[in-house]
């Protein structure tokens, strides 16, 4: 499998980690653990240095990454790693410039060849992604933009319509990082997806992500929405407590599917 | 949008400016950018609203600012004549509030009751604090740690005035950090909160919006020569980190094909180390807080971190139309070390009895520079974009003017 539609079947869980957070190969081993344990799709994270969407617990992660050598050419490493030892859809989570800066085409390329489904891209939308489009056709790459509580309808509408494999609800007015409650506005967000034809696997599935970090959150946010997306609690338990955390946390969260 | 298919350079519209500038910005953002960019458009057309920036300009910041002439310090720039556009007699000290009054009466016409500013140098900051304090908004202030050290009597400034000011401890802990964390939160609290952009950079309306509003510089600056001189001059110089004062004072001269344009970069340690903020002499075009420019950056597209001693000149961008004018060759962008620079503020100092701000100093030493090329017949307006008094404790350490054991900011 190579998009990640296929994976969205019966309710999702996307795990993200950053690339090279602490090194290259621990992150690797600790995607691989996510997936072993009952995660259903993979996030990889491209270290950026300035990460305007992003909480603090990524934010230290990714800036650790950079510190320590990470370098773009990496991400496709990582890939091709992780898809050689599990079979789940691996997208790359990208700040836009270090894609325009590597080349459209020849990221594209690359992370096609590397095995990956496509990317999801923080800080462009669909008006402002014309090559990337272009690009993601030519590849036959997923290409997964953001919709959020503030966006019009009629956004909401030209989102659906220019992602492919599923369109990233955020769940709130905020950045990545834990909370404890979930904000009622993601549930009416992926409402108004539904509306403007986000209506699952058969047309294009709609995922919630920002603020979600325990099995009850997964197990509520997929009661309306096709996938939930988990990250800044991963980070933080692979911090603590190395791949044997995160595979624990993982695996609590999946018992939330 | 093409220029060469418009008669006029001046007051492009945006949202790119030749290859440079667009809207690049997380989706979360762009019901708010567009609400701004539609009442900024109302505004500009509707008289009611100008007249009351006008009159703001006229019994608040002091407009229309003086220029002055400096032979004694002429004398050092090869004999041609030298005139300062007196931004540092504006109320709070610099060219900022010309863009601030401005927006913060958008703020006050879409209804939002809160403001939130980055700032490098701590003037964008006083500025919006001074604003928000007169319109009575809540204000929050976001400063790199490294700024509210070096700049620690602007962030007493801001607190005096009534605003919040975050020290942002993240990343190069100076403006461009700032940044990002002012967006973070403006993600958070957009339903209530507008954000009063510093600098002519940014996402679309940002960079054409600020300019508009600080074009009344030029606007001013051009007429007052005309009327004293009878001619136009023949440089027109104002130094140039996101690059707000000097679009300000450029876009009336743009038509001038005469009137020769120069924006000061600053090139730290020196544009051959590793410690500058010379964008556009030594970036390539990338994408950074929403826009397409001229960048400091790794191979990689990562940020590099930018140094000046002027923490208003420090950030590794620079706004969009003035890497569209350096492209099509309408303006030229020259580096000044922080060396040239503090000879420059020392020089206008105890040859005038003005002491600019640092960042207005790099355009002082440019025109120095520039000057000795035009000689005795030339004559060359420079922005004095601030005052020097938030530096006067940088200069009393580069100059050692300190007596030993005496208590420094």
């Amino acid at each position: 499998m190579s998009g990640v539609a296929d994976a969205l079947g019966s309710g999702a869980l996307i795990g993200y980690l950053p690339i090279g957070f602490p090194d290259l190969e621990t992150s690797i081993d600790a995607a691989v653990a996510l997936v072993d344990n009952g995660v259903d799709a993979l996030e990889l994270g491209l270290p950026y240095t300035d990460p305007v969407m992003d909480g603090l617990a990524i934010q230290k992660a990714t800036q650790q990454a950079i510190e320590a050598g990470f370098r773009v050419r990496d991400v496709f490493r990582a890939v091709e790693a992780v898809r050689s030892r599990v079979d789940a859809p691996v997208l790359v989570m990208t700040y836009w410039n270090p894609v325009v800066q590597y080349g459209v085409a020849r990221f594209a390329d690359a992370l096609r060849d590397a095995g990956g489904a496509g990317l999801i891209t923080p800080d462009i939308t669909p008006d402002s992604a014309d090559d990337w489009i272009a690009e993601s056709d030519r590849t036959g790459l997923d290409r997964v933009f953001l919709a959020a509580p503030s966006s019009t309808d009629a956004r909401l509408a030209e989102t659906v319509a220019a992602s492919r494999g599923f369109v990233y609800a955020v769940s709130t007015m905020g950045i990545t990082g834990a909370r404890a409650d979930l904000d009622a506005k993601a549930r009416a967000l992926v409402a108004r997806l539904r509306e403007a034809g986000a209506t699952g696997t058969d047309t294009i599935s709609a995922c919630v992500g920002v603020g979600i970090s325990t099995p009850e959150q997964v197990a509520e946010v997929l009661g309306y929405a096709d996938g939930a997306i988990v990250g800044s609690a991963l980070v933080t338990a692979l911090a603590d407590g190395g791949v044997a955390g995160v595979a624990r946390l993982a695996s609590a969260l999946s018992h939330g599917k | 949008m093409s220029a060469s298919i418009r008669e006029s350079l001046r007051g492009l519209p945006g949202p790119f400016f030749g290859d440079y500038g667009g809207r690049f910005m997380p989706e979360s953002l762009i019901a708010a950018i567009d609400e701004l960019a539609a009442a900024y458009e109302q505004a500009k057309a509707d008289p009611d609203f100008q007249a009351e920036l006008a009159e703001l300009h006229r019994s608040y910041t002091g407009r229309p600012s003086i220029v002055t002439e400096v032979p004694r310090f002429a004398d050092h720039a090869g004999g041609a004549r030298i005139f300062l556009k007196r931004e540092d007699l504006n109320h709070t000290g610099s060219h900022k509030i010309n863009n601030v009054l401005g927006q913060a009466l958008l703020t006050r016409r879409i209804g939002k009751t809160r403001v939130i500013a980055e700032t490098g140098a701590g003037q964008h900051g006083v500025a919006t604090a001074t604003a928000a304090a007169l319109f009575g908004l809540d204000c929050t202030i976001y400063m790199g740690e490294v700024d509210t050290q070096r700049q620690a009597l602007n962030v007493a400034r801001m607190r005096l005035l009534g605003a919040e000011v975050i020290s942002v401890t993240t990343g190069s802990r100076t403006l461009k950090d700032a940044i990002n964390e002012a967006y973070r939160e403006w993600v958070t609290s957009v339903e209530t909160t507008n954000y009063i952009f510093g600098t002519a950079a940014g996402p679309h309306p940002f960079p054409a919006m600020v300019r508009d509003f600080q074009s009344v510089i030029g606007e001013e600056a051009r007429e007052q020569l005309l009327t004293h001189l009878g001619r136009l001059p023949d440089a027109v110089v104002a130094c140039v980190g996101g690059g707000s004062n000097a679009i300000g004072i450029f876009d009336a001269f743009l038509d001038d094909a005469g009137v020769a344009l120069y924006g000061i970069e600053a090139a730290g340690d020196g544009v051959d180390t590793e410690k500058h903020a010379a964008s556009i002499e030594r970036g390539r075009p990338g994408i950074l807080h929403g826009a397409r420019s001229y960048l400091l950056q790794d191979e990689d597209g990562q940020t590099i971190e930018s140094h000046s001693i002027s923490a208003g000149l420090d950030y590794p961008g620079v706004g969009p139309e003035h890497a569209f004018l350096a492209d099509i060759g309408r303006a030229s962008y020259l580096p000044a070390t922080d060396a040239e620079a503090m000879e420059a503020l020392r020089l206008l100092s105890r040859t005038e009895g003005i002491i600019p701000a640092i960042e207005s100093a790099h355009a002082l030493a440019g025109a120095l520079r520039i000057g000795r090329e035009l000689g005795p017949e030339g004559v060359i307006l420079v922005n004095l974009s601030g005052r020097g008094d938030k530096d006067v404790a940088t200069a009393g350490r580069w100059f050692d003017l300190f007596d030993d054991g005496a208590v420094q900011s």
